[in-house]
């Protein structure tokens, strides 16, 4: 187990402690197909520098072990920890409680549009399929050369906003359109297939673009700008489906 | 619950009915059009509102007869044709990507837009058949209900 600042001495210097209430929605299914769905409530004693993922470690390991939820690294790089968090997508490693207002409850739930599992655990499938389907990997024709593909620096910038993510889906599972019917690509296959797209050593761009060419693809993006605000790295995600669109038009017209 | 399929395996066909591909640029001609008659209709709206209410008596001049005068022009004629048209299609493209984000269910989809394009039917053969058609005076109809500035 790593050490935890619930783990730590009393006397931590000036980090001051208070109480939150962590109100968390729980999806308990059974062994004969159904599910329980519900709120719990869990009254915590936490530090200033606590993010959620160490609330939610704290009602696990001392209170309900029950509790479901993914984390692999919990430093913000795994991407496997977006929640809905107080009505928002966020990492819970990456938000601190003392941020969210802990008068109130503070509301955490699975992320939305993906079939939910365990409590906060969602089938991630239909959104690895999307990313599987924009082919994420190099294409190249001809032979390998003997060195390495080199690119100037500014060939790297043109793409390099969308070589940051990390695929937490917190982008995809925010986006109203998404929301319907599942069958929308979703920001993150699209932000994936702009950073091979405008790669310059990527010879793939065509097939890409067809792919995304889609009745499901770019074109159901309403700019609604919801996967920008929730993604945890900051990527300008509406910004990059809208330079994918760009594409198609040069290439159509 | 469904296993996880292998990451490293060939990519499954996408869970959706079964039905020919959907690529293609239907959808890319569709968001040009909504940018190119969006940008027009600012510029014939505004022309009409103009015409009809700053320009010459303004507000008061219009009546049947302001009317049946502007029809009388070839110009009125093809900007109210192209306002009709532009405007419509507009509209309906626009209330069909609405349906599409909001309603999931097949039949539903189905009905509203059924309706959408009945109505987008109706409207456009109606109005473009009146901008062609309309005639101020017919010559067979009673003498009451002509305008004044009908000469039998």
């Amino acid at each position: 187990m790593t050490a935890t600042i619930a783990d730590a001495p009393a006397k931590v210097g000036a980090v001051p402690t208070f109480t939150v209430t962590l109100r968390v929605a729980r999806h308990l299914p059974g062994d004969d197909g159904t599910a329980v769905t519900r709120w719990d409530d869990f009254q915590l004693q936490v530090h200033g520098t606590d993010r959620v993922l160490d609330a939610l470690h704290k009602i696990k390991w001392e209170q309900d072990g029950s509790l479901t939820f993914r984390r692999s690294c919990a430093h913000g790089i795994c991407g496997s920890d977006a929640m809905r968090i107080n009505g928002r997508n966020r990492l819970a490693c990456k938000t601190l409680l003392k941020d969210l207002d802990p008068s109130k409850p503070i509301t955490v739930e699975p992320i939305k549009g993906l079939p939910v599992i365990k409590d906060l655990v969602v089938d991630m499938e239909p959104f690895f399929a999307s990313y599987r389907e924009i082919m994420p990997f190099l294409i190249t024709t001809g032979n390998e050369p003997t060195k390495e593909r080199l690119q100037s620096a500014e060939q790297r910038a043109r793409f390099d906003d969308t070589t940051k993510c990390i695929l937490c889906a917190s982008c995809t599972s925010s986006c109203p359109v998404f929301w319907t019917d599942g069958q929308y690509f979703g920001p993150a296959a699209i932000v994936n297939a702009h950073r091979f797209i405008f790669d310059s050593r990527d010879e793939g761009a065509a097939q890409r673009l067809e792919i995304l060419n889609d009745k499901e693809g770019v074109w159901r993006c309403r700019t609604t700008f919801n996967c920008t605000e929730a993604c945890p790295r900051g990527i300008e995600v509406t910004k990059a489906i809208q330079e994918v669109k760009r594409a198609m038009i040069t290439r159509a017209f | 619950m469904t296993t996880i399929a292998d990451p490293k395996a060939p990519r499954p066909p996408r869970a959706r009915p079964s039905r020919l591909t959907t690529r293609g640029n239907t959808e890319l001609y569709g968001w040009v059009f909504m940018r190119a008659s969006g940008a027009l209709l600012i510029v014939l709206i505004f022309g009409h509102l103009f015409m009809n209410l700053v320009a010459g008596d303004g507000i008061s001049a219009i009546d049947f007869g302001f009317v049946a005068g502007k029809w009388a022009s070839p110009l009125w004629q093809i900007w109210d044709l192209l306002m009709l048209w532009l405007a419509m299609i507009h509209g309906t493209n626009g209330m069909r990507t609405v349906v599409n984000d909001y309603a999931s269910k097949d039949g539903t989809r189905l009905v509203l837009k059924g309706l959408l394009y009945l109505a987008f039917t109706v409207t456009v053969v109606l109005g473009t058949l009146v901008i062609f058609t309309f005639n101020p005076c017919p010559t067979d109809a009673p003498l009451d209900l002509l305008p004044s500035f009908c000469t039998a």
